[in-house]
């Protein structure tokens, strides 16, 4: 099982060969996995040190150069610390720049609060002209780095740092703007994105015990949403419950609610940081005392059929 | 292509440029007159005499660059652009109105000849930096030059810009600093001292030219010294005058962003006018 980051090097290095882009990292490469591609490509690959706020400057100005730029750090240094950046310098002037952020959410485990980057999809997500991705395996990360390379303008993608287990067993197409019907079912529908699809159909699997039929979205793509397959699926199951290892205030389930609140109001179950900081620990002890497990999803869309 | 005015001319570049600012800042309604009229010299000696640019074709891959890291003083960018022929002279009066092409602060996605979106102080340099980059990676013949201002020095990022254009050795990379020493809250050194600001360039790898900022023939030899090194980026320290030109608003810290009523627009334009 690969982690996203660690598919997400693999996928800048494999796709280095094909086109010219450059990466940049902020002294985090190890962690990100952005070594993958310094390794292979030396001359395209340049380390900013530790200044994030002036990597993302350099970064869109090497791309009004006609050059993609990929520039990668942890989720709380990049839509954290240079939020700013990002959004003047790179979504703005709407910057051929791709922000490959490591380390979202609470699950990165022990560093603690500092690092567990809680509100970057909100962040991100708010800035017109930024498309927001967040893959679950492998195999999807690989899909989303080559759409984000073959899409034209900025582009945040969020990486996780634990182990992933895997969704997909085949190279798959990812279009920015689709999701992924991963399950179907009728009584109610789980949204997720990132580290929680897993944990989603794992309590696709514990409803069943319940006789509840659970269908599983996977929502990589954030921004701009699959507003269809949503609404379509709302309908169906007439229940929605949204995962995300992320404040439910701001992230997917915002996202989900903006779009069902216009078209189709459905009762909606949000699971996700309840708009607290993070803490030290293991990712499951984590996910245990924040209510991330695949049992809190499974409890939260029993309580909306409940009523 | 290069016009290289001579001396005379880039002088009564810099007044008609001038003129435009007051001109359009008056139709405006308001933005930033002072930092304006310090760096009419600056964008006329860059504009008119160093800089490789191509008014029919300002996307032209092998150009020289420009950032206005101080995106505040946009009127003087539109003016120097407008009389370089990128758009009309008449277009200026549309600056700050909706459905311009001349936004209150620069927007490389409106305007003709503008190659980076600024505003956020502090931004510009890193952004011209990582052109200057390229062109040293990819061996392109163009060089890029960015203007910032004294106040704006005092944001982090420029230190980090500073750092980096060194570190990876931009001598294809030109900043000039409009140092007329004003910022809103009063003068630099009051506010949040940057001084000696020579002697942290110098620290910080580059090298450090000093100019009179309203001195056509002096900018120019500091222009054409900063290409010299190859491995070495060039600070250029311009000293100049805020609101340079129309002597009720020279060094005054008020005319930093305040609309210019009508009685002080026809004031303005006789002195500019002569």
């Amino acid at each position: 099982m690969l982690s996203t980051r660690e598919a997400y090097g693999a996928a800048l290095a494999a796709e280095g060969d094909g086109r010219n882009f450059y990466v940049l990292d902020a002294d985090l490469s190890k962690a990100t996995q952005t070594v993958q591609f310094a390794n292979r490509f030396p001359h395209r690959f340049f380390d900013m040190g530790i200044a994030e706020a002036n990597m993302m400057g350099f970064a869109a100005g090497l791309s009004t150069c006609n050059v993609p730029v990929v520039v990668s750090t942890f989720a709380a240094f990049a839509a954290g610390r240079a939020y700013d950046q990002i959004r003047n310098s790179i979504a703005y002037p709407n910057c051929n720049v791709k922000i490959g952020a490591t380390h979202g959410g609470i699950l990165i485990g022990a560093d603690g609060g500092s690092h567990q980057c809680i509100e970057d999809l909100a962040l991100m997500r708010a800035i017109p002209n930024m498309v927001v991705l967040c893959p679950c395996d492998e195999m999807e990360t690989r899909a989303c780095v080559k759409a984000a390379l073959d899409y034209e303008g900025p582009v945040y993608m969020r990486f996780g740092r634990s182990p992933a287990a895997q969704m997909f067993d085949h190279p798959i197409k990812f279009e920015i703007g689709k999701g992924t019907v991963l399950k179907d079912g009728e009584d109610v529908t789980i949204i997720a994105v990132g580290d929680m699809v897993s944990r989603s159909v794992r309590a696709a699997e514990l409803l069943a015990e319940h006789g509840v039929r659970a269908a599983v979205l996977d929502m990589a793509s954030v921004k701009p949403i699959d507003r269809e397959l949503i609404v379509q699926y709302a309908r169906k199951t007439g229940r929605v419950v949204t995962a995300e290892d992320h404040n439910v205030m701001g992230g997917l389930g915002s996202a989900v609610c903006e779009v069902l609140s216009k078209e189709c109001p459905t009762p909606v179950a949000m699971v996700g940081v309840q708009d607290r900081f993070g803490r030290s620990g293991s990712p499951e002890e984590l996910a245990e005392y924040y209510g991330l497990t695949a049992e809190c999803i499974c409890q939260s869309a029993l309580n909306l059929i409940k009523g | 292509m290069r016009m290289c005015l001579r001396e005379e001319a880039l002088r009564e570049m810099a007044r008609q440029i001038r003129i435009d600012v007051v001109d359009s800042l008056f139709h405006a309604g308001s933005g930033h007159p002072g930092g304006s009229l310090s760096a009419a010299e600056i964008m006329s000696v860059l504009y008119f005499y160093k800089m490789n640019v191509d008014p029919a074709k300002p996307d032209k891959e092998d150009r020289d660059r420009f950032v206005l890291s101080k995106g505040h003083a946009a009127p003087v960018y539109y003016a120097a652009l407008a009389e370089r022929g990128f758009f009309s002279r008449e277009e200026l009066k549309t600056l700050r109105k909706i459905d311009s092409r001349l936004q209150g602060h620069p927007d490389r996605t409106k305007t003709p000849g503008v190659d980076m979106s600024t505003g956020s102080l502090g931004q510009g340099i890193s952004a011209a930096a990582g052109m200057a980059l390229y062109a040293k990676k990819e061996n392109k013949p163009f060089r890029v030059y960015c203007l910032i201002g004294d106040g704006e020095m005092q944001e982090g990022q420029v230190w980090e810009a500073m750092m980096a254009a060194a570190h990876y050795r931009l001598g294809n990379l030109t900043v000039l600093l409009d140092n007329n020493n004003l910022q809103i809250d009063g003068s630099v050194d009051k506010v949040m001292s940057i001084y000696p600001v020579k002697e942290k360039a110098q620290a910080f790898g580059w090298q450090v030219l000093e100019a009179d900022g309203h001195d056509v023939k002096a900018l120019s030899a500091a222009l054409d010294e900063s290409c010299a090194d190859a491995d070495t980026p060039t600070f250029i320290i311009c000293k100049t005058t805020k609101g340079k030109g129309v002597s009720f608003m020279e060094n005054q810290a008020g005319w930093h962003g305040a609309a210019i009523n009508e009685e002080q627009y026809r004031m303005a334009m006789r002195e500019l006018k002569g």
